[in-house]
């Protein structure tokens, strides 16, 4: 196994509240090796931000619990001291938001922002350097004239023009780990794919590793190697993008790929919705985390409501599943599901009820 | 940003025509409107005891029966190129800006209320720095350690500073200062020029007492725009851009935080130049509020009519400068 350059392992994020400890990160790990770009899907609320600010260093360090290791290039960020981790962010580790318009300082130009990234991690960089080094990163990743650019203020910019800022300014000091919180999110769907094809471009460029955090599966089909879904705070399956998008394991990423559009699955035709709505991450579900929502909890004789299922890889092809299902089931009940059945189990009124309700 | 500033100096003019002649409209027209007629108007203008004779000729003087914008248009005049009055045989001459002849000491307004203006400028100057500077910096604070005991304890500082008047603070401050411990003993007004260090020593307590309301005032306003500015995604690209916090809390958050603040900082430093009343009352300082007191208490309405005028002039003044520093710190309104 190659050396990974982002090594998450048993990640704990818990913040302390008045209603209670939110675990809004629950023992997850992954590795990300250089060049490679893991998608991390899940519904809102599955604390896949968390996991991600955890990384840089975001998370508000002083009032969180956080627990395990995050090594970066082997340097355990969690174990670092905040000076450490914030020499790291920007320089080695940079990160863009869902929301580009807001997400840039309003009072300065691009460029001013853009050198400011530069030259925190360049101290010896002479202003005319940072500026150069503005003008071209803009350029590379595609703002007409941008030596006239760089002197303009954010509200000058569409939304997808300030998303391709947000991705200069983050690589401008060529940082190893790219992370692209929901980087489409808020833009049209026409500007969504240039900016997917952009960040595509930049990695192969600069080879760095991505991590795309997305609630859209469709997003990551095209750009991940692997594929982390979160659920609850936790793994619910984890492997490459092929496995998962050839047979999937988990109950809840079927939720997630039934209730998605797709051209290329017309077998799929019906849009099944997960029913119910994801947990309180205050009051988490005992035993399975999904089984209020799951349609195939009773094929496991009380297990799901009582037991925790472990992520396991029980083929051995690195492909982890967190389900008490055996192979054999979680194989055959994707075959029906994918042939267009969906199964009438018992809970089935209760969750479509919920579904309607949510 | 020329074409802006020239856009918004057009606007000030216009503003203070307006302003004049709302002015002039409180002063002339409505009186008129509640039933007034002229000679009951002249009366006003001849001050306390009025005798016929003299309401008559003050009447021909100000020429109250003529039509209103006659009036106006000589009122206008009067300020921009001073005017000429006739009493009898003499014709004085009022140079510009003339507001007209106070009626007790029967010298022109404007001289008088202008010497004025250097003690509620040296006071309002003064103050407005220490309650910038002290409550910008006490809500910064606060808002960083929010829910400590420091922020407790300076909002709650802030909220008794707030809701307790200056008459109270003030003479309570004489009242320890001045005369149990005479630290600053005979407040009273040096002119800069002739001794600062007097004027300073003079000015410490009234400055102190201005700015210890509205400092709790502004440490309330600064902590709640950071509290608000520092969750802003913008700052949070500032962290992730690894810049030290320093940084991020004041080229990032303050900067945003500042800009509303700064423009209420303008409009109350506009309407304390109008005259301080209260401060100016309480420690005795015959500035523009205390000039606007006596005024009133004489009802001398040409005096009043002036300082009316003045202190109008002043808040437009202060809107025309915020609007210019708005543009200059928010590139959006720029365009
Ligand atoms: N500072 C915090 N204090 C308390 N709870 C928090 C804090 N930050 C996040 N959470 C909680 O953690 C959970 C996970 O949030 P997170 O933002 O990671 O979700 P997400 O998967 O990114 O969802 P989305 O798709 O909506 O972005 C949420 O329930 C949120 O309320
Ligand atoms: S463990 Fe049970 S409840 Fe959880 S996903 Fe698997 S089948 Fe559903
Ligand atoms: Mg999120």
């Amino acid at each position: 196994m190659p050396d990974a350059l982002l090594e998450v392992e048993d990640l704990r994020i818990h913040f302390p509240t008045q209603d209670g400890l939110v675990k809004s990160v629950d023992g997850v790990s992954f590795r990300l090796e250089r060049g490679r770009t893991l998608g991390i899907v899940g519904e809102s609320g599955s604390g896949k931000s968390v996991t991600s600010l955890g990384i840089m260093g975001l998370h508000h360090g002083s009032r969180a619990e956080i627990t395990g290791h995050i090594r970066l290039d082997g340097e355990d960020l969690v174990a670092a001291s905040p000076a450490r981790v914030r020499e790291l962010r920007g320089s080695k580790m940079a990160m863009i938001f869902q929301d580009p318009l807001s997400s840039l300082h309003p009072y300065y130009t691009i460029g001013n922002q853009i050198i400011e990234a530069y030259r925190v991690h360049h101290p010896d960089a002479t202003k005319r350097q940072a500026r150069q080094r503005a003008v071209e990163m803009l350029d590379r990743v595609g703002i007409p004239q941008p030596s006239a650019r760089v002197d303009d203020y954010p509200h000058q910019f569409s939304g997808g023009m300030r998303q391709r800022v947000m991705i200069a300014m983050a690589l401008c000091n060529d940082p190893g780990l790219l992370i692209a919180d929901e980087p489409t999110t808020a833009l049209d769907v026409t500007v969504q794919a240039q900016i997917l094809d952009l960040i595509h471009d930049l990695q192969s460029e600069f080879g760095s590793a991505v991590i795309m955090i997305t609630h859209d599966l469709g997003v990551v089909a095209e750009l991940s190697d692997d594929i982390l879904v979160m659920y609850a705070g936790r793994a619910a399956e984890y492997g490459s993008a092929a496995d998962i998008f050839a047979s999937p394991g988990h109950p809840y990423t079927w939720g997630l790929l039934a209730s998605m559009p797709r051209m290329d699955r017309e077998r799929l035709t019906r849009l099944v919705p997960i029913p119910g709505t994801p947990p309180s991450l205050i009051r988490v579900p005992p035993g399975c985390p999904f089984h209020p929502r799951c349609r195939y909890g009773h094929l496991n004789g009380g297990r799901s409501e009582t037991e925790v299922p472990e992520l396991r890889d029980t083929e051995h092809t690195g492909h982890l599943v967190a389900c008490h299902l055996t192979a054999a089931e979680r194989a055959k009940q994707w075959a029906l599901l994918a042939a267009g059945k969906v199964p009438e189990d018992a809970r089935t009124g209760a969750g479509a009820h919920a579904g309607d309700t949510a | 940003m020329v074409t802006f500033i020239i856009r918004r100096l057009v606007g000030t003019i216009f503003l203070l025509i307006v302003v004049s002649m709302i002015t002039f409209a409180i002063f002339f027209l409505i009186p008129r409107l509640a039933g007034q007629n002229t000679y009951q108007l002249a009366a006003q203008y001849v001050g306390r005891n009025p005798t016929r004779p003299a309401v008559l000729a003050v009447e021909r003087q100000l020429g109250l029966a003529d039509p209103l914008y006659l009036q106006y248009g000589r009122f206008l005049r009067g300020i921009l190129f001073g005017a000429h009055y006739r009493s009898g045989p003499d014709v004085t001459y009022c140079p510009p800006p003339c507001f007209g002849y106070s009626f007790r000491s029967q010298l022109p307004v404007w001289p008088q209320m202008i010497s004025d203006v250097p003690v509620t400028l040296s006071l309002a100057i003064g103050a407005s720095i220490l309650w910038l500077i002290g409550g910008v910096s006490i809500g910064v604070l606060s808002a960083l350690r929010k829910g400590t005991l420091f922020d407790r304890f300076s909002m709650g500082i802030a909220l008794a500073g707030v809701s307790l008047p200056v008459f109270f603070t003030g003479l309570i401050s004489l009242e320890l200062f001045s005369y149990k411990w005479p630290l600053f003993p005979n407040v009273q007004y040096v002119p800069i020029t002739s001794n600062p260090v007097e004027w300073a020593r003079n000015l410490v307590l009234p400055w102190i007492v201005l700015a210890f309301l509205y400092a709790a005032l502004y440490a309330r306003l600064t902590r709640a725009g950071m509290l608000e500015t520092m969750s802003e995604d913008y700052i949070r690209t500032a962290r992730a851009k690894g810049l030290p916090e320093r940084k991020v809390i004041v080229k990032h958050g303050l900067r945003a935080a500042l800009t509303p603040i700064v423009t209420i900082f303008g409009m109350d430093l506009g309407l304390l130049l109008g005259g301080a009343i209260i401060t100016e009352v309480t420690f005795s300082l015959h500035g523009l509020g205390l000039f606007t007191v006596q005024a009133v208490n004489n009802q001398d309405l040409p005096e009043i009519l002036g300082v009316t005028m003045l202190a109008a002039f002043f808040i437009v003044i202060a809107n025309l400068v915020v609007d210019i520093f708005y543009a200059v710190v928010d590139p959006r309104v720029r365009f």
